[in-house]
């Protein structure tokens, strides 16, 4: 992005700001005391201020902060608004819509510095006696007032060119908005040119902008013209030069309003189950083309949907071009010199994601400056350059968006934590010492806790790691801070591409469906009938449940929702489903009666009428119509308790449990393989456990392959990449043996790749020290390791995936041969 | 000519009520319920509307009127309210009438409770009265059914 996209940007942006201005200004005067509309207006003016700081436009920026000033004593309540200070403050939003206009037709902000409404707007900062009482009515406005008169009068033209104006736009295809904001920045005024040319003298326009007032449906400069005081020529070399003047948006893009675009979503969202119901009719028909057909429109749907979605996203950067500005103002307020890196801000997320991450982002760069970064005299003894660099870096992974904010700062100081936090009483001293040094770090999210040596204006305001953490949650997405002390400290944002859709588990309780977003699910227990009786155990009345030699509170979705028991649609079945769940760093169990299976669902906002309940986050339409509701996890947690409102007592609670186990424990998943070897990877390396029926695996050349989630998963064996190589061409050729059983695929995600590694049997998940390790005896397994008194070999992953690859290849080779030989 | 206005009317517990025309965006037979569990007692729950879900609200809990009997199916008239589109179960649909100013009544003041709030005036119909409900009051929960969800 140039410089003059962000200037265009930024007009568009302000135009709009200051048409809301007007709208705000006007409704605060009949409701002067509205907090929230006072705050508006503030932020507002303090946009514009802001970004014209940054942009160089000094003139703007000082009339803006003279309201600003006004507007901050009127938001502190010192001042109340009345008539005389709203008709300043409007003064000040023409004067500023007057500039921004000089700004599009010649990128400067005009010679005008308005001396006049700074003095009043500064005046107006002095309490009146009383203050609310009416301001003497005898001050005569001024003069911007009447330069703004003029703008609108201007802003009146006769009917004609407006129509004109719209039309020759229309044929451009811009499509822009009509509105006068959009239009008028590219048009410098009539009356102005035909004075710069000596064509006319100014009081002649101003008769003429009187005249066309009054309802004169001619130009501006015919008025002149036709009452002999200026000539015709020149009056079209001026039309000429306002036609010709530059500042039109390029016409590649187009605004459009987001409720067209919600509008739109809404509707392929209808198409795509009017898609899925067309699917299943044409499978139950026995016709060509009505399958032809159905398959087509179920491509299209597809990809219009890809295509909508699109269309909301926006570059990351759009919300980081604001930081230079905020990294510099923070640098210079306490004394240090940083200078900022961005890598990535091509990176696209959702509109609403994008603007909920806006604030959070804002405060963690504050912080990296604030706290982070040393004072030049500090670096350069460390042997640091006097500048401190913060880089900013975003990338795609894994379906979800990694924004890293880093610093080459002081690091955290892990001591200082423990101390802070055990002084806060956060965490008492002993689980401070078990603590790891992650966990450590993570204490920073903690409410009430804050490092800060003093509290400087850019730290004491109020918002705090806390909120920044829970404002990150609440999208789905996490945070996590990593430091190296005396190098530095990175806060890793993770959050998901888009809210709109979401992949989902879907679940069914008392005969209704519920959708569980996936990123709070970690794994699904289901328990036979007559092993839940006893595998449930009672702590005074609390249900819960030892998962892997941990207990896990359960809570049961038909009590929490108080639906009505004994409707289960599966009475004979009375195995216990759990589905493991996280919130805010806890874990627990939700029982429930069904489970039906994951999908993608659209997520739709709940109205005002269901607001207020925290369980839900929301509604989505399911394959055959009905609507089903979506769980808000956290909600639920809070609602049965799982979760306190206290944060602290869960974070302490859960670290003291853990401490001993994240230290030297690591999970595995436990499997059959080769003969009845044990072998195991790590759990976090596994996407999912899946049984496919043998005729479902297909032949791709000599790889085996499976359908799955509309992907061709290559499934791995690992007879082929671990035999040694003279087996190995042998078992390549074996086809999937058609009577055979179905098969166990571990399904893993390796490098944005996925693949299926085909098991004997899957045992068990086991939490175990890997530190009595043996060294790998062959390619492909990592190192072994005693499990459950047995040896475990662990694999390898990225060494089996290079295998996998030259395997096939070999294979390739050897069929050739072989069938040269035939 | 006095002004008049035309009203969608339906009937709730054989009361006839009506909502301006102009405010109602369709009229539709009974939609499969999808029900909220806690929410309040007047939510009856969230139905599809072509791809737009929508909250339905029990006009006769709203009303403070007996249940609907068991198996009565209920119509839904889907009004514009300021946070989008609302169902209101009733029981019957009736007629649009056309109503003149003049007939119009505050209601009387011994109207009260849930019912007064939601209920603007009466239009006196030659047989009968036709109360006027004003839909945005209606969408509104009271805080003490949001409460007695809880």
């Amino acid at each position: 992005m140039n410089d003059s996209d962000i200037v265009q940007d930024f007009l568009a942006e302000s135009c709009e700001n200051l048409d809301r201005l007007d709208r705000e200004l006007v409704s605060l005067e009949k409701n002067p005391k509205d907090p929230a509309a006072l705050a508006s207006v503030f932020r507002t003016i303090h946009t514009v201020k802001g970004t014209c700081g940054f942009l160089g436009f000094n003139k703007l920026e000082k009339v803006a902060h003279v309201g600003e000033n006004l507007l901050t004593r009127l938001r502190d309540g010192q001042l109340t608004l009345n008539p005389e200070r709203t008709t300043a403050l409007l003064g000040m939003v023409d004067a500023v819509r007057q500039m921004l206009k000089e700004i599009a037709s010649s990128g400067q902000d005009g010679e005008v510095d308005y001396p006049e409404l700074r003095e009043t707007l500064t005046r107006l900062q002095t309490p009146v006696e009383g203050d609310a009482a009416r301001a003497a009515a005898t001050v005569a406005p001024p003069a911007p007032v009447e330069a703004a008169a003029t703008t609108k009068k201007e802003e009146i033209p006769a009917p004609e060119p407006a129509a004109q104006t719209r039309a020759v736009e229309a044929a451009d295809g811009s499509g822009k908005k009509s509105g006068d904001s959009q239009r008028e920045p590219a048009r410098v005024k009539i009356g102005g040119l035909l004075v710069e040319h000596g064509a006319a003298q100014a009081e002649d326009i101003d008769v003429g902008l009187q005249e066309q007032e009054k309802g004169d449906r001619r130009r501006l400069g015919e008025i002149p013209v036709a009452s002999g005081r200026a000539k015709q020529e020149e009056d079209l070399t001026a039309i000429q030069v306002q036609e010709a003047k530059p500042g039109d948006a390029p016409a590649e893009t187009i605004r459009v309003g987001v409720n067209v675009l919600d509008k739109l979503m809404i509707l392929v969202g209808e198409l795509v189950l009017a898609r899925n119901q067309l699917l299943q009719i044409s499978n139950t028909v026995e016709d060509a083309s009505l399958q032809a057909v159905s398959q087509r429109m179920n491509l299209i749907a597809t990809e219009l949907q890809e295509q909508v979605m699109k269309t909301r996203m926006q570059p990351i950067g759009n919300i980081w071009s604001q930081f230079p500005r905020t990294v510099r103002d923070v640098a210079l307020g306490c004394g240090k010199e940083v200078g900022i890196e961005m890598e990535g801000k091509e990176t696209e997320l959702d509109k609403t994601i994008i603007e909920a991450i806006k604030d959070p982002l804002t405060h963690l760069v504050r912080n990296s400056v604030d706290h982070g970064i040393e004072l030049p005299e500090v670096r350069v003894k460390a042997g640091k350059p006097r500048a401190g660099r913060l880089i900013l870096r975003a990338f795609h992974e894994g379906g979800q968006v990694n924004i890293e904010i880093s610093d080459d700062g002081a690091g955290l100081n892990r001591e200082r934590i423990r101390q802070k936090a055990v002084e806060r009483g956060l965490i008492t001293a002993e689980q401070a010492g078990r603590m790891t040094d992650r966990e450590v770090l993570n204490l920073i999210f903690l409410p009430g806790f804050s490092t800060a040596e003093k509290v400087t204006n850019v730290s004491g305001r109020g918002v705090g790691m806390d909120v920044v953490k829970t404002n990150v949650e609440r999208i789905g997405g996490n945070v996590d801070v990593q430091s190296v002390p005396g190098q530095g400290a990175t806060v890793r944002v993770k959050i998901p591409l888009t809210l709109a859709i979401i992949p989902a588990l879907v679940v069914t309780c008392s005969g209704e469906r519920y959708a569980i977003p996936q990123v709070n699910l970690l794994e699904l227990v289901r328990l036979d009938a007559e092993k839940a009786i006893t595998a449930i155990e009672m702590v005074h009345g609390v249900p819960v449940y030892r998962l892997r030699g941990r207990l896990l509170p359960l809570v049961y979705l038909s009590r929490e929702l108080r639906l009505a028991e004994g409707t289960r649609a599966g009475k004979n079945d009375d195995s216990v489903n759990i589905v493991v769940l996280q919130a805010d760093d806890r874990q627990f169990g939700l029982v429930v009666d069904e489970i039906n299976d994951t999908e993608e669902i659209v997520v739709k906002p709940l109205r005002k009428q269901l607001k207020t309940l925290k369980t839900f986050a929301g509604s989505s339409i399911m394959g055959d119509g009905k609507v089903a509701l979506i769980l808000d996890v956290l909600g639920l947690a809070q609602r049965s308790s799982v979760v306190g409102e206290a944060r602290e007592r869960t974070v302490s609670g859960k670290s003291a449990e853990t401490a001993e186990t994240a230290r030297d424990k690591q999970t595995f998943l436990l499997f059959a393989g080769l003969g009845d070897s044990r072998m195991a990877i790590p759990l976090s390396t596994l996407a999912r456990l899946e049984e496919f029926p043998i005729s479902q695996v297909e032949m791709s050349g000599s790889q085996w392959v499976t359908q799955y989630r509309g992907q061709i998963l290559p499934l791995v064996r690992l007879a082929v990449v671990l035999e040694e190589r003279r087996h190995r061409v042998r078992a390549l050729e074996a086809p999937p043996a058609p009577d055979s059983g179905p098969i166990q695929v571990l399904v893993l995600n390796h490098e944005g790749r996925s693949f299926g590694l085909v098991v004997e049997r899957i045992l068990d998940i086991v939490e175990a020290r890997a530190d009595v390790k043996a060294n790998a005896t062959r390619p492909g397994v990592l190192y072994t390791v005693v499990i459950g008194e047995r040896v475990t070999e662990v694999l390898d992953i990225p060494a089996i995936l290079r295998g996998a690859d030259s395997g096939s290849t070999q294979a390739g080779l050897a069929m050739k041969s072989a069938g040269v030989a035939n | 000519m006095a002004h008049t206005s035309q009203f969608c009317t339906f009937y709730l517990d054989k009361l006839l009520f009506g909502v301006e025309l102009k405010s109602v965006q369709e009229v539709i037979r009974s939609l499969d319920v999808t029900r909220v569990p806690l929410a309040p007692g007047v939510v009856s729950g969230l139905i599809n509307l072509r791809g737009q879900i929508v909250t339905a609200v029990d006009l006769r809990r709203r009303l403070e009127l007996e249940p609907r009997a068991a198996g009565l199916p209920a119509m839904n008239v889907v009004v514009g309210s300021e946070d989008g589109a609302v169902s209101l179960l009733v029981d019957e649909i009736g007629d649009v009438v056309e109503v003149e100013e003049t007939s119009f009544e505050r209601p009387p003041e011994t109207l009260r409770g849930a019912v007064r709030e939601v209920i603007t005036g009466v239009h006196k119909l030659n047989e009968r009265l036709l109360l006027v409900l004003d839909t945005e009051k209606a969408c509104q929960m009271t805080e003490e059914a949001v409460a007695a969800g809880q």
